[in-house]
Protein backbone atom coordinates (compact mmCIF):
# COMPACT_ATOMS: atom_id res chain seq x y z
CA UNK A 1 0.00 0.00 0.00
CA UNK A 2 2.47 2.71 0.88
CA UNK A 3 5.28 1.37 -1.70
CA UNK A 4 2.51 2.63 -4.23
CA UNK A 5 2.11 6.14 -2.71
CA UNK A 6 2.52 8.23 -5.50
CA UNK A 7 5.14 10.82 -5.42
CA UNK A 8 3.01 14.60 -4.52
CA UNK A 9 1.89 12.42 -1.51
CA UNK A 10 5.18 12.32 -0.04
CA UNK A 11 6.11 15.53 -0.68
CA UNK A 12 3.53 16.57 2.10
CA UNK A 13 4.67 14.11 4.76
CA UNK A 14 4.08 15.66 7.87
CA UNK A 15 7.56 16.84 9.28
CA UNK A 16 7.58 15.12 13.14
CA UNK A 17 10.40 18.11 14.40
CA UNK A 18 10.98 21.63 13.26
CA UNK A 19 12.68 22.44 9.49
CA UNK A 20 11.49 19.48 7.75
CA UNK A 21 12.65 16.46 9.79
CA UNK A 22 10.39 13.65 8.63
CA UNK A 23 9.91 10.43 10.42
CA UNK A 24 12.79 7.73 10.23
CA UNK A 25 10.30 5.09 8.67
CA UNK A 26 9.07 7.76 5.99
CA UNK A 27 11.63 6.86 3.51
CA UNK A 28 10.17 2.92 3.98
CA UNK A 29 6.68 4.20 3.63
CA UNK A 30 7.57 6.15 0.31
CA UNK A 31 9.20 3.43 -1.02
CA UNK A 32 11.38 3.89 -4.53
CA UNK A 33 9.60 7.27 -5.04
CA UNK A 34 10.90 8.81 -2.22
CA UNK A 35 14.24 7.44 -3.16
CA UNK A 36 13.78 8.97 -6.77
CA UNK A 37 12.62 12.68 -4.52
CA UNK A 38 16.41 12.74 -2.87
CA UNK A 39 18.64 15.40 -4.18
CA UNK A 40 22.03 15.43 -3.38
CA UNK A 41 24.65 17.16 -1.39
CA UNK A 42 27.70 18.64 -3.42
CA UNK A 43 31.10 19.62 -2.87
CA UNK A 44 31.19 20.69 -6.35
CA UNK A 45 28.68 21.97 -9.46
CA UNK A 46 27.31 18.83 -10.80
CA UNK A 47 26.60 18.65 -14.56
CA UNK A 48 23.24 19.15 -15.29
CA UNK A 49 20.61 16.29 -16.85
CA UNK A 50 20.94 15.28 -20.69
CA UNK A 51 20.70 12.66 -23.54
CA UNK A 52 21.75 9.77 -22.56
CA UNK A 53 24.21 7.76 -25.05
CA UNK A 54 27.20 5.22 -24.31
CA UNK A 55 30.57 6.74 -22.94
CA UNK A 56 33.58 5.43 -24.36
CA UNK A 57 34.52 3.40 -21.19
CA UNK A 58 31.30 1.35 -22.89
CA UNK A 59 32.58 0.69 -25.94
CA UNK A 60 36.15 -0.72 -25.25
CA UNK A 61 37.75 -3.15 -22.95
CA UNK A 62 38.26 -1.95 -19.45
CA UNK A 63 41.87 -1.73 -17.46
CA UNK A 64 43.83 -4.38 -16.02
CA UNK A 65 43.27 -5.75 -12.40
CA UNK A 66 45.75 -4.74 -10.22
CA UNK A 67 47.31 -6.52 -7.22
CA UNK A 68 46.66 -4.49 -4.80
CA UNK A 69 43.30 -2.69 -5.39
CA UNK A 70 43.09 1.25 -5.50
CA UNK A 71 40.01 3.26 -5.56
CA UNK A 72 39.06 4.66 -8.99
CA UNK A 73 40.93 7.76 -10.11
CA UNK A 74 37.96 9.56 -9.79
CA UNK A 75 38.49 9.39 -5.87
CA UNK A 76 41.93 11.13 -5.83
CA UNK A 77 40.23 13.72 -3.49
CA UNK A 78 39.08 10.87 -0.35
CA UNK A 79 42.34 11.01 1.44
CA UNK A 80 43.16 11.91 4.86
CA UNK A 81 44.32 15.71 5.77
CA UNK A 82 48.43 15.43 7.03
CA UNK A 83 49.22 17.96 9.97
CA UNK A 84 52.99 17.69 9.38
CA UNK A 85 53.69 16.69 5.93
CA UNK A 86 57.36 17.03 5.35
CA UNK A 87 57.60 14.45 8.44
CA UNK A 88 59.23 17.31 11.01
CA UNK A 89 60.92 16.26 14.21
CA UNK A 90 57.45 16.64 15.68
CA UNK A 91 53.96 14.85 15.88
CA UNK A 92 51.98 13.33 12.51
CA UNK A 93 48.39 13.61 12.20
CA UNK A 94 45.97 11.87 9.66
CA UNK A 95 42.60 12.61 9.63
CA UNK A 96 39.77 10.37 8.19
CA UNK A 97 37.51 12.13 5.47
CA UNK A 98 34.23 11.45 7.49
CA UNK A 99 32.00 13.38 4.70
CA UNK A 100 33.33 11.33 2.03
CA UNK A 101 32.75 8.13 3.62
CA UNK A 102 29.50 6.13 4.54
CA UNK A 103 28.67 3.04 6.24
CA UNK A 104 30.47 2.21 9.82
CA UNK A 105 33.88 0.50 8.44
CA UNK A 106 36.90 3.02 7.93
CA UNK A 107 39.20 2.22 5.12
CA UNK A 108 42.38 1.37 6.51
CA UNK A 109 44.29 3.53 4.42
CA UNK A 110 41.97 6.31 5.22
CA UNK A 111 41.69 5.22 9.35
CA UNK A 112 42.87 8.17 11.35
CA UNK A 113 47.21 8.44 12.27
CA UNK A 114 48.87 9.99 15.10
CA UNK A 115 52.65 9.34 15.25
CA UNK A 116 54.64 11.35 17.59
CA UNK A 117 57.57 10.12 16.08
CA UNK A 118 57.48 9.07 12.80
CA UNK A 119 55.75 5.45 12.10
CA UNK A 120 58.95 2.80 12.82
CA UNK A 121 59.51 0.43 9.97
CA UNK A 122 59.25 -2.65 12.25
CA UNK A 123 60.62 -5.72 10.61
CA UNK A 124 58.10 -8.65 12.05
CA UNK A 125 60.11 -11.47 11.91
CA UNK A 126 62.79 -9.71 14.16
CA UNK A 127 59.93 -7.72 16.35
CA UNK A 128 59.36 -9.73 19.96
CA UNK A 129 56.22 -8.84 22.20
CA UNK A 130 58.11 -9.66 26.03
CA UNK A 131 55.53 -9.89 29.13
CA UNK A 132 57.45 -9.23 32.49
CA UNK A 133 56.80 -7.87 35.76
CA UNK A 134 54.57 -8.82 38.51
CA UNK A 135 54.27 -12.17 36.20
CA UNK A 136 54.63 -15.76 37.27
CA UNK A 137 56.78 -16.74 34.15
CA UNK A 138 58.21 -13.76 31.85
CA UNK A 139 57.32 -15.03 28.08
CA UNK A 140 58.78 -13.67 25.02
CA UNK A 141 56.27 -13.95 22.27
CA UNK A 142 56.80 -13.43 17.73
CA UNK A 143 54.73 -12.96 15.80
CA UNK A 144 54.35 -16.21 14.54
CA UNK A 145 53.86 -17.89 17.62
CA UNK A 146 50.94 -15.39 18.71
CA UNK A 147 49.87 -15.67 14.80
CA UNK A 148 49.03 -19.41 17.02
CA UNK A 149 46.67 -18.57 19.40
CA UNK A 150 43.18 -18.40 19.18
CA UNK A 151 41.90 -15.03 17.47
CA UNK A 152 39.14 -12.85 18.30
CA UNK A 153 37.38 -10.52 16.40
CA UNK A 154 35.58 -7.29 17.08
CA UNK A 155 34.27 -3.99 15.58
CA UNK A 156 35.69 -0.72 17.00
CA UNK A 157 35.79 2.79 17.11
CA UNK A 158 39.31 4.17 18.10
CA UNK A 159 39.07 8.08 18.97
CA UNK A 160 41.99 10.45 19.50
CA UNK A 161 41.60 12.02 23.25
CA UNK A 162 41.65 15.34 21.37
CA UNK A 163 39.58 14.64 19.00
CA UNK A 164 36.41 17.20 18.00
CA UNK A 165 38.92 19.68 21.11
CA UNK A 166 38.00 22.68 17.85
CA UNK A 167 34.35 22.81 20.06
CA UNK A 168 36.22 24.27 22.66
CA UNK A 169 37.38 27.29 20.88
CA UNK A 170 35.45 30.20 22.08
CA UNK A 171 33.64 30.65 19.06
CA UNK A 172 33.09 28.12 16.31
CA UNK A 173 36.28 27.62 13.79
CA UNK A 174 35.17 26.88 10.40
CA UNK A 175 37.15 23.91 9.19
CA UNK A 176 35.30 21.15 7.89
CA UNK A 177 34.45 17.47 9.88
CA UNK A 178 37.48 15.90 9.00
CA UNK A 179 39.06 18.87 10.58
CA UNK A 180 36.72 18.68 13.37
CA UNK A 181 36.21 14.67 14.11
CA UNK A 182 38.48 13.08 11.96
CA UNK A 183 40.67 11.45 14.69
CA UNK A 184 38.20 8.78 15.47
CA UNK A 185 37.79 5.86 12.82
CA UNK A 186 36.31 2.18 13.29
CA UNK A 187 37.64 -1.16 11.66
CA UNK A 188 37.48 -4.71 12.50
CA UNK A 189 40.01 -5.59 14.92
CA UNK A 190 41.08 -9.09 15.07
CA UNK A 191 43.95 -10.62 17.52
CA UNK A 192 44.78 -12.39 20.36
CA UNK A 193 43.09 -11.55 23.78
CA UNK A 194 46.31 -10.11 26.37
CA UNK A 195 44.06 -11.99 28.92
CA UNK A 196 45.01 -15.14 26.93
CA UNK A 197 48.20 -14.38 27.46
CA UNK A 198 48.44 -13.50 30.97
CA UNK A 199 46.89 -16.59 31.72
CA UNK A 200 50.36 -18.30 30.69
CA UNK A 201 52.39 -15.63 32.27
CA UNK A 202 50.54 -15.98 35.42
CA UNK A 203 49.46 -12.64 37.36
CA UNK A 204 51.18 -11.84 40.48
CA UNK A 205 48.08 -10.39 42.86
CA UNK A 206 50.25 -6.95 43.49
CA UNK A 207 49.80 -6.38 40.17
CA UNK A 208 47.44 -3.35 39.70
CA UNK A 209 48.39 -2.10 36.27
CA UNK A 210 49.76 -3.05 32.97
CA UNK A 211 52.13 -0.96 31.51
CA UNK A 212 52.66 -1.05 27.73
CA UNK A 213 55.46 0.16 25.95
CA UNK A 214 56.30 0.41 22.15
CA UNK A 215 58.89 -0.43 19.66
CA UNK A 216 58.91 3.38 18.74
CA UNK A 217 61.88 5.73 18.52
CA UNK A 218 60.29 7.30 21.76
CA UNK A 219 58.96 4.23 23.49
CA UNK A 220 55.74 5.43 23.75
CA UNK A 221 54.04 3.89 26.88
CA UNK A 222 51.07 4.44 28.71
CA UNK A 223 49.59 2.72 32.13
CA UNK A 224 46.61 0.33 31.94
CA UNK A 225 44.60 -0.93 34.71
CA UNK A 226 44.73 -4.86 34.99
CA UNK A 227 41.10 -4.62 35.25
CA UNK A 228 40.60 -3.67 31.74
CA UNK A 229 43.67 -5.92 30.64
CA UNK A 230 41.83 -8.88 31.44
CA UNK A 231 38.56 -7.40 29.90
CA UNK A 232 38.60 -6.80 26.59
CA UNK A 233 41.91 -5.61 25.76
CA UNK A 234 43.89 -7.44 22.40
CA UNK A 235 46.55 -7.51 21.40
CA UNK A 236 45.68 -6.66 17.62
CA UNK A 237 47.42 -8.18 14.37
CA UNK A 238 44.76 -7.50 11.69
CA UNK A 239 42.78 -4.38 10.87
CA UNK A 240 39.94 -4.90 8.53
CA UNK A 241 41.19 -8.44 7.60
CA UNK A 242 45.17 -7.73 6.35
CA UNK A 243 48.19 -6.61 8.91
CA UNK A 244 47.65 -3.77 10.75
CA UNK A 245 48.64 -0.44 8.64
CA UNK A 246 52.45 0.68 9.54
CA UNK A 247 50.88 3.76 10.97
CA UNK A 248 47.88 1.89 12.84
CA UNK A 249 51.00 -0.42 14.60
CA UNK A 250 52.16 -2.69 12.42
CA UNK A 251 52.92 -5.32 13.20
CA UNK A 252 50.86 -5.57 16.69
CA UNK A 253 49.17 -2.67 18.58
CA UNK A 254 47.09 -3.18 21.74
CA UNK A 255 43.50 -2.71 21.34
CA UNK A 256 41.56 -1.36 24.03
CA UNK A 257 38.42 -1.08 23.14
CA UNK A 258 36.09 2.13 23.54
CA UNK A 259 39.20 3.55 25.37
CA UNK A 260 41.62 6.99 24.84
CA UNK A 261 43.65 6.36 21.37
CA UNK A 262 46.64 6.91 22.79
CA UNK A 263 46.48 4.30 25.16
CA UNK A 264 46.39 1.82 22.48
CA UNK A 265 49.75 1.02 21.80
CA UNK A 266 50.71 0.91 18.58
CA UNK A 267 54.50 -1.42 17.61
CA UNK A 268 53.75 -3.16 20.96
CA UNK A 269 56.66 -4.91 22.32
CA UNK A 270 56.16 -4.93 25.98
CA UNK A 271 53.39 -5.25 28.94
CA UNK A 272 55.02 -5.09 32.04
CA UNK A 273 52.47 -5.94 35.21
CA UNK A 274 53.43 -3.59 37.92
CA UNK A 275 51.80 -2.13 41.74
CA UNK A 276 51.36 1.51 39.99
CA UNK A 277 50.94 3.45 36.45
CA UNK A 278 54.32 4.55 34.98
CA UNK A 279 53.10 8.65 35.10
CA UNK A 280 55.18 8.86 31.49
CA UNK A 281 55.04 11.84 29.51
CA UNK A 282 51.67 11.26 27.64
CA UNK A 283 49.38 9.99 30.44
CA UNK A 284 51.25 12.40 33.13
CA UNK A 285 51.16 15.97 30.57
CA UNK A 286 49.89 14.96 27.14
CA UNK A 287 47.30 13.37 27.78
CA UNK A 288 46.01 14.98 31.14
CA UNK A 289 43.72 17.89 30.12
CA UNK A 290 43.60 20.89 32.32
CA UNK A 291 40.32 22.28 33.71
CA UNK A 292 39.02 26.00 34.65
CA UNK A 293 40.29 25.40 38.82
CA UNK A 294 44.00 24.57 37.57
CA UNK A 295 44.10 20.77 38.34
CA UNK A 296 43.84 18.62 35.69
CA UNK A 297 41.71 14.87 34.62
CA UNK A 298 44.48 11.55 34.35
CA UNK A 299 43.78 8.43 33.49
CA UNK A 300 40.87 9.48 31.53
CA UNK A 301 40.57 6.23 30.45
CA UNK A 302 36.93 5.97 28.08
CA UNK A 303 36.27 8.02 25.38
CA UNK A 304 32.04 8.91 25.95
CA UNK A 305 29.10 8.85 24.15
CA UNK A 306 29.05 11.07 21.12
CA UNK A 307 27.47 11.84 17.92
CA UNK A 308 28.03 14.13 14.93
CA UNK A 309 25.74 14.55 10.84
CA UNK A 310 28.28 13.42 8.86
CA UNK A 311 26.13 14.53 5.45
CA UNK A 312 25.76 17.28 5.42
CA UNK A 313 28.51 18.74 7.16
CA UNK A 314 30.87 21.82 7.23
CA UNK A 315 32.23 22.61 3.84
CA UNK A 316 29.46 20.97 1.91
CA UNK A 317 26.49 22.53 -0.02
CA UNK A 318 22.89 21.59 -0.54
CA UNK A 319 21.85 21.06 -3.74
CA UNK A 320 18.89 23.18 -3.29
CA UNK A 321 15.61 22.74 -1.65
CA UNK A 322 14.08 19.20 -1.52
CA UNK A 323 14.78 15.99 -0.01
CA UNK A 324 18.02 14.59 1.67
CA UNK A 325 18.60 12.44 4.18
CA UNK A 326 20.94 13.52 7.03
CA UNK A 327 23.44 10.82 7.78
CA UNK A 328 26.17 10.49 10.89
CA UNK A 329 28.02 8.47 13.61
CA UNK A 330 27.38 7.69 16.89
CA UNK A 331 29.43 5.68 19.16
CA UNK A 332 30.47 5.37 22.81
CA UNK A 333 33.27 3.69 24.99
CA UNK A 334 30.22 2.58 27.55
CA UNK A 335 28.43 0.38 25.06
CA UNK A 336 25.92 -0.44 22.47
CA UNK A 337 24.22 2.70 20.89
CA UNK A 338 20.32 3.11 22.11
CA UNK A 339 19.18 5.77 20.46
CA UNK A 340 20.86 8.99 18.12
CA UNK A 341 17.60 12.27 18.26
CA UNK A 342 18.79 14.93 15.18
CA UNK A 343 17.22 18.55 15.18
CA UNK A 344 16.91 21.26 12.60
CA UNK A 345 16.12 23.81 15.04
CA UNK A 346 18.99 24.34 16.88
CA UNK A 347 18.28 21.98 19.95
CA UNK A 348 14.30 23.03 20.25
CA UNK A 349 12.96 20.12 18.62
CA UNK A 350 13.82 16.86 17.97
CA UNK A 351 12.87 13.46 16.12
CA UNK A 352 14.37 10.15 16.35
CA UNK A 353 17.08 8.80 13.51
CA UNK A 354 16.89 5.34 12.25
CA UNK A 355 19.73 3.00 13.12
CA UNK A 356 21.52 0.77 11.28
CA UNK A 357 21.84 -3.00 12.25
CA UNK A 358 23.89 -4.63 14.14
CA UNK A 359 24.46 -1.44 16.61
CA UNK A 360 27.67 -2.94 18.05
CA UNK A 361 28.94 -2.09 21.77
CA UNK A 362 31.85 0.48 21.21
CA UNK A 363 31.87 0.68 17.58
CA UNK A 364 30.33 3.33 15.15
CA UNK A 365 26.37 2.90 14.49
CA UNK A 366 25.04 4.63 11.45
CA UNK A 367 21.96 6.91 11.95
CA UNK A 368 19.66 8.23 8.96
CA UNK A 369 16.61 10.25 8.89
CA UNK A 370 14.62 11.79 5.70
CA UNK A 371 14.76 15.39 5.72
CA UNK A 372 13.02 17.59 3.58
CA UNK A 373 14.43 20.79 3.57
CA UNK A 374 12.70 23.72 1.73
CA UNK A 375 15.18 26.38 1.42
CA UNK A 376 15.30 28.41 4.63
CA UNK A 377 18.77 28.82 7.28
CA UNK A 378 18.59 25.67 9.47
CA UNK A 379 20.66 24.22 12.23
CA UNK A 380 21.50 20.73 12.61
CA UNK A 381 22.19 18.39 15.33
CA UNK A 382 22.54 14.80 16.75
CA UNK A 383 22.15 13.46 20.28
CA UNK A 384 23.51 9.95 21.52
CA UNK A 385 22.32 7.85 24.15
CA UNK A 386 24.12 4.55 24.55
CA UNK A 387 22.63 1.69 26.17
CA UNK A 388 23.91 2.55 30.04
CA UNK A 389 21.81 5.73 29.82
CA UNK A 390 24.57 8.02 29.32
CA UNK A 391 23.66 10.90 26.93
CA UNK A 392 26.17 13.23 25.02
CA UNK A 393 26.32 16.62 27.28
CA UNK A 394 25.06 19.58 25.49
CA UNK A 395 28.07 22.05 24.84
CA UNK A 396 26.77 24.50 27.40
CA UNK A 397 27.69 21.59 29.85
CA UNK A 398 30.48 20.70 28.78
CA UNK A 399 32.26 24.67 28.77
CA UNK A 400 30.91 24.86 32.56
CA UNK A 401 32.37 22.44 33.40
CA UNK A 402 35.84 22.07 31.55
CA UNK A 403 36.00 25.83 30.39
CA UNK A 404 36.64 27.38 26.63
CA UNK A 405 39.45 28.90 25.15
CA UNK A 406 39.82 32.60 26.04
CA UNK A 407 40.63 33.64 22.33
CA UNK A 408 38.70 31.98 19.33
CA UNK A 409 40.98 29.32 17.83
CA UNK A 410 42.71 30.43 14.23
CA UNK A 411 44.33 27.14 13.52
CA UNK A 412 42.36 23.98 12.95
CA UNK A 413 44.98 21.69 13.56
CA UNK A 414 45.34 23.05 17.35
CA UNK A 415 43.79 21.24 20.34
CA UNK A 416 42.53 23.58 22.77
CA UNK A 417 41.22 20.75 24.88
CA UNK A 418 40.38 16.97 24.97
CA UNK A 419 37.63 14.72 25.50
CA UNK A 420 34.46 16.91 23.90
CA UNK A 421 31.46 14.79 23.27
CA UNK A 422 29.09 17.48 23.01
CA UNK A 423 27.04 18.18 20.27
CA UNK A 424 28.43 19.53 16.99
CA UNK A 425 25.99 21.89 15.37
CA UNK A 426 25.94 22.19 11.85
CA UNK A 427 24.48 25.90 10.33
CA UNK A 428 22.68 25.81 6.24
CA UNK A 429 22.47 28.78 5.86
CA UNK A 430 20.15 29.78 2.55
CA UNK A 431 22.26 29.60 -0.16
CA UNK A 432 23.11 25.88 0.65
CA UNK A 433 26.33 26.27 2.42
CA UNK A 434 26.73 24.18 5.48
CA UNK A 435 28.81 25.67 8.65
CA UNK A 436 30.11 25.10 12.27
CA UNK A 437 27.93 27.15 14.67
CA UNK A 438 27.18 27.02 18.42
CA UNK A 439 23.45 26.47 19.47
CA UNK B 1 18.98 -27.77 27.33
CA UNK B 2 20.76 -29.65 29.88
CA UNK B 3 24.46 -28.41 28.14
CA UNK B 4 23.29 -24.41 28.12
CA UNK B 5 22.92 -24.67 31.48
CA UNK B 6 26.26 -26.69 32.43
CA UNK B 7 28.01 -23.92 30.62
CA UNK B 8 26.48 -21.20 32.29
CA UNK B 9 27.09 -22.75 35.70
CA UNK B 10 30.91 -23.69 34.49
CA UNK B 11 31.33 -19.27 33.38
CA UNK B 12 29.81 -18.07 36.68
CA UNK B 13 32.24 -20.46 38.19
CA UNK B 14 35.11 -19.04 36.33
CA UNK B 15 34.45 -15.49 36.65
CA UNK B 16 35.17 -16.04 40.53
CA UNK B 17 37.57 -17.89 39.89
CA UNK B 18 36.26 -21.22 41.12
CA UNK B 19 36.39 -23.26 38.48
CA UNK B 20 37.08 -27.05 38.93
CA UNK B 21 38.79 -28.98 36.00
CA UNK B 22 36.43 -31.42 36.10
CA UNK B 23 33.11 -28.83 35.38
CA UNK B 24 35.36 -26.78 32.63
CA UNK B 25 36.31 -30.11 31.06
CA UNK B 26 32.32 -30.69 30.93
CA UNK B 27 31.27 -27.60 29.53
CA UNK B 28 34.06 -27.66 26.56
CA UNK B 29 36.01 -24.35 28.03
CA UNK B 30 38.61 -26.08 28.79
CA UNK B 31 40.95 -25.59 25.87
CA UNK B 32 44.13 -26.62 25.96
CA UNK B 33 46.54 -23.48 26.10
CA UNK B 34 48.83 -22.88 23.25
CA UNK B 35 52.13 -22.57 25.55
CA UNK B 36 54.32 -21.31 23.03
CA UNK B 37 55.18 -17.80 25.10
CA UNK B 38 59.33 -18.36 25.16
CA UNK B 39 60.14 -18.15 28.93
CA UNK B 40 62.85 -14.75 29.41
CA UNK B 41 64.92 -13.71 32.18
CA UNK B 42 65.47 -10.18 33.36
CA UNK B 43 68.55 -11.17 32.32
CA UNK B 44 67.23 -10.51 28.53
CA UNK B 45 64.87 -8.08 29.08
CA UNK B 46 67.47 -5.60 30.54
CA UNK B 47 67.80 -3.67 27.31
CA UNK B 48 64.27 -2.96 26.70
CA UNK B 49 63.12 -2.34 30.52
CA UNK B 50 63.87 1.41 30.12
CA UNK B 51 61.02 2.06 32.97
CA UNK B 52 61.25 4.23 35.68
CA UNK B 53 58.41 4.34 38.23
CA UNK B 54 57.04 7.59 40.56
CA UNK B 55 58.63 5.95 43.61
CA UNK B 56 62.05 5.76 42.02
CA UNK B 57 61.59 1.66 41.11
CA UNK B 58 64.02 0.91 37.78
CA UNK B 59 66.71 3.99 38.41
CA UNK B 60 70.09 2.83 37.34
CA UNK B 61 73.15 3.60 39.14
CA UNK B 62 74.93 7.05 38.98
CA UNK B 63 74.44 10.58 40.05
CA UNK B 64 74.69 14.26 38.06
CA UNK B 65 74.02 17.34 39.00
CA UNK B 66 72.77 20.30 36.86
CA UNK B 67 76.35 22.04 36.06
CA UNK B 68 77.50 18.86 34.45
CA UNK B 69 73.57 18.34 32.57
CA UNK B 70 74.34 22.06 31.26
CA UNK B 71 77.09 20.96 29.02
CA UNK B 72 75.60 17.84 27.69
CA UNK B 73 72.52 19.61 26.80
CA UNK B 74 74.51 22.34 25.37
CA UNK B 75 76.41 19.57 22.57
CA UNK B 76 72.66 16.65 22.56
CA UNK B 77 70.35 18.67 22.86
CA UNK B 78 69.70 22.23 22.09
CA UNK B 79 69.61 21.89 18.51
CA UNK B 80 66.31 20.85 18.33
CA UNK B 81 64.87 21.52 22.44
CA UNK B 82 66.40 24.71 21.98
CA UNK B 83 69.30 26.45 24.44
CA UNK B 84 68.33 26.49 28.02
CA UNK B 85 64.81 24.45 26.78
CA UNK B 86 63.15 26.71 25.74
CA UNK B 87 62.48 27.44 21.57
CA UNK B 88 62.98 24.25 20.17
CA UNK B 89 61.40 21.90 17.68
CA UNK B 90 60.85 19.30 19.32
CA UNK B 91 59.89 18.34 22.84
CA UNK B 92 60.83 14.32 23.88
CA UNK B 93 64.43 14.27 26.04
CA UNK B 94 66.19 11.44 25.86
CA UNK B 95 67.77 8.83 28.35
CA UNK B 96 70.52 6.71 29.23
CA UNK B 97 74.16 7.04 30.93
CA UNK B 98 73.63 11.07 31.39
CA UNK B 99 70.26 10.44 32.52
CA UNK B 100 70.90 12.00 36.10
CA UNK B 101 72.68 15.04 35.23
CA UNK B 102 70.18 16.36 32.29
CA UNK B 103 67.59 15.69 34.62
CA UNK B 104 69.11 17.47 37.18
CA UNK B 105 69.21 20.39 34.69
CA UNK B 106 66.30 20.61 33.02
CA UNK B 107 64.38 20.42 37.21
CA UNK B 108 67.33 23.33 37.56
CA UNK B 109 66.16 25.10 34.88
CA UNK B 110 62.90 24.82 36.24
CA UNK B 111 64.02 25.96 39.65
CA UNK B 112 62.33 22.79 41.14
CA UNK B 113 65.91 21.99 42.49
CA UNK B 114 69.12 23.94 43.09
CA UNK B 115 71.80 24.76 40.54
CA UNK B 116 74.14 22.30 42.84
CA UNK B 117 71.91 19.62 43.66
CA UNK B 118 73.18 15.78 43.34
CA UNK B 119 70.44 13.65 41.48
CA UNK B 120 70.75 10.20 41.66
CA UNK B 121 68.53 6.83 43.20
CA UNK B 122 68.25 8.22 45.99
CA UNK B 123 67.35 12.24 45.63
CA UNK B 124 65.42 12.28 42.69
CA UNK B 125 62.34 9.98 43.82
CA UNK B 126 62.27 12.57 46.93
CA UNK B 127 62.33 15.65 44.20
CA UNK B 128 58.42 16.83 44.70
CA UNK B 129 57.30 18.03 41.37
CA UNK B 130 54.95 21.91 41.44
CA UNK B 131 51.96 19.93 40.21
CA UNK B 132 52.18 16.72 42.22
CA UNK B 133 47.97 17.22 44.06
CA UNK B 134 47.25 18.73 40.50
CA UNK B 135 45.65 15.47 38.68
CA UNK B 136 42.53 14.13 39.13
CA UNK B 137 41.04 10.29 37.96
CA UNK B 138 38.22 11.21 35.43
CA UNK B 139 36.59 8.48 36.31
CA UNK B 140 37.33 7.36 40.10
CA UNK B 141 35.52 3.82 40.17
CA UNK B 142 37.80 2.68 37.51
CA UNK B 143 41.09 3.36 39.13
CA UNK B 144 42.76 -0.03 40.42
CA UNK B 145 42.34 0.18 44.43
Amino acid sequence: MAANRPLHDLQHVEPVAANGLLHRRAFLAGGGALAAAFTGYRLSETAAAQQLADEPWSRKAGLRVEEYGMPSAYEKHVVRTLSNPQAQPRTQHGRTPHHLLHGTITPNGLHFVISHSGNPDVDPSRHRLVIHGLVRRPLVFTLDTLARYPMVSRVAFLECGGNSGLLFSSDPLQANIQAIHGLVSCSEWTGVLLSTLLEETGIDPQAKWVVAEGADSLALHRSVPISKALDDAMIALYQNGERLMPGNGYPMRLFLPGWEGNMNVKYLRRLKLTDQPSLGFYEARTYAPILPGGKAYQFYFLQEVKSFITHPSPGMRMGGPGFYEISGVAYSGNGRIAKVMVSADGGRTWAQAALQEPALPKAFTRFRLPWRWDGQPVVLQSRAWDEGGNAQPTRAEIIARRGQTAKPVTNPMAFPSQHYNGPSSWAVDASGEVRNAYA
Amino acid sequence: MRTRKTGRTALVALAVGLASAAGLAQSGLDAPKPNLGQPVSDADIAAWDIHVLPDGTGLPPGSGTPEQGAKIYATKCALCHGPEGKGGTNAALVGGQPLYALTAYILSLNKIIGPTDVMNAQTLPKVRMPNRDGFIPRFPERMPN
